[in-house]
C-alpha cells in the first residue's frame, strides 16, 4: 500500500498489514476516518454517537503496544463501527430508541472485550431500526440513514446503519446483529458483505435482545476477506451467554483463502425466486449461476415448500418474543421515565414511559406479540408457529442433504425510496422473505454484491446458505464468487458508488 | 391444533392488550393498531392450514439443555457504574412509584 492512497477506501486486511508493518499507525487511520465521518455522515446519518478523542486514545494505545512488539491480532489497529444495540461502558447505548436516551451501559458486551482484546478501534456506535425491528432504518427513533448510492433511498434495516458507514467509506468494518436479516438485507441494497453465523456462534451477551431464538451477531465489511477476519476476532464460546455453541472456532480466514467451488453442489432454493422479485435482482442472479458453473460448481434446484410459510410463523415468533424482552424497558432502572409524581401508580409511569418512549413499529410488534401469547391464543399462533419452524428446519436438512450450500436473492428488490414502506407494514415485512428461513432454523448465511440492477442502477445481494456450523462454506464459496465477479468488474462493486 | 386462531380483533382486544403490554395508548393508535393487526393477522393466517398435528414444535434452533457453567464469584456492578444513568436514584437504591396503594 503506498501511504499516499485514500486510507479510507482500503480493506481492513490491507489496512492491519500497513498498520503491523508500522507503515502507517492506527491513529493515523482513525482520524482519516473520523475525517471522513465529520466529512459525510451530516448526509448520511450512519452514526449515532462518535467520540472522535476516545478513538483516537484507544488507536494510540494500540499504537503503543505494537511498538513494544505486541502481537494482538490480524485486525489490530484496525476501526470499526458498532450497531448501537451492542453495550459499551460509558458510551451511549440507544438502540435507536427514545426510550434508551442518554443511557450508558455498566457493563461491555462481549464481542466489545474481543474487538478491545484484538486491538480493532471503536469509532462509534451505528443507527438502526428501533430495537431492530424494521428494514429500513426509517424506524429510528433519531431519524433514518441514507443510502450513499442514493440518498433518498434507504440503506436496508435494521443495521442500515453499519451497512452505510462502510458503503461510504466511514469505516471499513462493523458489527451488525441479524434476527431475521438485519445484516444481509443492508449488505445487499449497499453493495457490501454481510454474514450471519451459525445461531450461538457469537456472543450474544450485552447484545440488546430482539428475539433471544433468532437474534445472532455478525461481520459486515467490503469484501468477503475482511467479514472473515472480524467473523475471527468475534466468534468463540462465552460461558456468559448459555446460547453460545461451546465448539472449536474453524478458521474462517483459510476457507476465504480457499476460494475453491469446484465438485461442489448448490441449491437453488425454488420458493425464493419468482413472483415478487424485481427482474434486475433476478437477472443479476441467473449471472451469477453462471459464473458458479462456470467455476465447476453444479447448480441443482431444490424445493423448501414451507419457506412460504416462514413470514408468517417468523411474525408471530418474533413478536412473542420481542414482546417479552422488552418488557424490561420500564423506567425504573435505565433509560427515561415519564410522568413520575407522588399520585401516580407504578403501573400509570411504565405505561407512560413506553408509550412516550417507544415508536410505532415497536409499539406494533408488542401488541401482535402480546396477542399471540394471550390466553387462548398461545397455541393457535405461537404453537403453531413453533410446529412450522420445525417443518422449515426439515426442509433444510432435505435440501442439505443432496447440496452443500444454497443461494437466492438476499433481497426481492434493490433498495426502495425512503418514506414509499413507512405507512404499510406488511410490504415492508416482505423484504426478509428469503433471509428469515435462515433464522427460524438457525443456520448461517452470507450476503455479498453481486452487480447493479440494470433498470435503476442499484446494488444487488446474493445469498449463501450454509447448515448450521458450516460457517467456512460461506467464505469458501463467497470468495470464489467474489474474485471472479471482481476480475470482470476490474475492482469491488463499492467502488462504483458516487463520491458523496 | 386444539384452539381456532381467531377470525378478527376489534377495539376493545386493543385497548385491553395496551393495558397488558403497559402502553397508554390513544385514540388514534387504539384506531390504527386495530386496522393494522387485523391486515397481519389476515396476512399470515396462512400458517393455520398446515397440518402440524405430530410435528413437535422448535423453540429454539440449536439444541441444548441444562447449560451449566462454573460457580466462579466475578466481580459485580459497582454503584458508580449505573447510577448517574438510573432515572431516579436516592439512598443507594433505585427510586421507584408507588406500587401498594397508600392507607388512607
Amino acid at each position: 500500500m503506498s501511504l499516499d492512497s485514500d486510507l479510507t477506501r482500503q480493506s481492513a486486511a490491507t489496512l492491519a498489514t500497513a498498520i503491523a508493518r508500522k507503515e502507517v499507525s492506527s491513529e493515523e487511520v482513525t482520524r482519516a476516518h473520523l475525517d471522513r465521518i465529520a466529512q459525510v455522515d451530516s448526509r448520511i446519518h450512519a452514526f449515532l454517537h462518535v467520540d472522535a478523542e476516545a478513538s483516537l486514545s484507544q488507536a494510540r494505545l494500540v499504537d503503543a503496544k505494537l511498538a513494544q512488539g505486541v502481537l494482538l491480532s490480524p485486525l489490530a489497529g484496525v476501526p470499526i463501527a458498532l450497531k448501537d444495540l451492542v453495550a459499551t461502558k460509558g458510551v451511549p447505548t440507544t438502540c435507536g430508541s427514545r426510550i434508551l436516551e442518554g443511557w450508558r451501559p455498566p457493563y461491555n458486551a462481549t464481542i466489545v472485550e474481543k474487538l478491545m482484546a484484538a486491538g480493532v478501534v471503536s469509532l462509534g456506535k451505528t443507527n438502526m431500526d428501533e430495537f431492530a425491528m424494521g428494514s429500513s432504518t426509517e424506524h429510528s427513533g433519531y431519524g433514518p440513514t441514507h443510502n450513499p448510492w442514493d440518498l433518498d433511498r434507504i440503506p436496508g434495516g435494521s443495521g442500515g446503519g453499519s451497512a452505510a458507514a462502510i458503503a461510504s467509506f466511514e469505516a471499513p468494518l462493523a458489527i451488525g446483529t441479524d434476527t431475521g436479516g438485519s445484516i444481509r438485507q443492508p449488505a445487499a441494497v449497499t453493495g457490501t458483505v454481510g454474514v450471519k453465523p451459525t445461531y450461538g456462534g457469537v456472543s450474544r451477551y450485552g447484545i440488546v435482545a430482539l428475539a433471544s431464538s433468532l437474534d445472532q451477531a455478525g461481520p459486515c465489511a467490503r469484501d468477503v476477506m475482511d467479514t472473515a477476519l472480524l467473523h475471527s476476532v468475534i466468534a468463540g464460546h462465552d460461558p456468559r451467554d448459555s446460547t453460545s455453541i461451546n465448539a472449536p472456532v474453524p478458521d474462517f480466514v483459510a476457507a476465504a483463502l480457499n476460494a475453491d467451488v469446484r465438485g461442489m453442489k448448490i441449491g437453488v432454493i425454488r420458493e425464493l425466486q419468482g413472483d415478487g422479485f424485481q427482474s434486475g435482482v433476478l437477472e443479476r442472479f441467473n449471472q451469477s449461476l453462471d459464473i458458479l458453473t462456470e467455476l465447476g460448481a453444479e447448480i441443482v434446484e431444490v424445493s423448501c415448500p414451507h419457506f412460504h410459510y416462514a413470514l408468517g410463523a417468523y411474525y408471530l415468533i418474533l413478536p412473542s418474543e420481542a414482546s417479552s424482552n422488552l418488557a424490561r424497558f420500564d423506567g425504573m432502572r435505565f433509560g427515561i421515565r415519564v410522568d413520575d409524581g407522588n399520585d401516580r401508580s407504578v403501573e400509570q409511569v411504565m405505561s407512560a414511559t413506553r408509550e412516550k418512549g417507544f415508536g410505532a413499529e415497536v409499539k406494533r410488534r408488542i401488541m401482535l406479540g402480546t396477542y399471540a401469547l394471550s390466553s387462548g391464543y398461545y397455541d393457535a399462533y405461537y404453537g403453531q408457529a413453533q410446529r412450522i419452524r420445525t417443518l422449515i428446519n426439515r426442509d433444510f436438512a432435505a435440501a442439505f442433504a443432496t447440496v452443500d450450500v444454497l443461494v437466492s436473492p438476499t433481497s426481492p428488490t434493490t433498495a426502495f425510496k425512503i418514506g414509499e414502506k413507512l405507512e404499510d407494514p406488511l410490504s415492508m415485512y416482505l423484504n426478509d422473505i428469503a433471509t428469515i428461513p435462515v433464522n427460524l432454523a438457525g443456520n448461517c448465511a452470507m450476503s455479498l454484491p453481486i452487480g447493479l440492477a440494470p433498470e435503476d442502477g442499484l446494488p444487488v445481494g446474493l445469498q449463501i446458505i450454509a447448515p448450521a456450523m458450516a460457517d467456512t462454506l460461506l467464505y469458501r464459496v463467497g470468495s470464489a464468487l467474489e474474485s471472479a465477479l471482481v476480475d470482470r468488474w476490474g475492482g469491488l462493486l463499492i467502488s462504483e458508488a458516487p463520491s458523496l | 391444533m386444539t384452539q381456532k386462531a381467531a377470525k378478527g380483533i376489534d377495539r376493545d382486544q386493543v385497548v385491553h392488550l395496551g393495558t397488558l403490554a403497559r402502553l397508554e395508548l390513544t385514540e388514534v393508535e387504539v384506531e390504527h393498531y386495530t386496522l393494522q393487526l387485523e391486515q397481519i393477522l389476515g396476512a399470515i393466517a396462512s400458517i393455520s392450514a398446515v397440518a402440524t398435528d405430530d410435528i413437535a414444535p422448535t423453540s429454539h434452533p440449536i439444541p441444548m439443555e441444562n447449560v451449566y457453567r462454573e460457580d466462579v464469584a466475578l466481580p459485580g456492578l459497582r454503584l458508580e457504574d449505573f447510577v448517574n444513568d438510573a432515572p431516579a436514584f436516592e439512598e443507594d437504591r433505585f427510586r421507584v412509584p408507588r406500587i401498594l396503594d397508600q392507607p388512607s
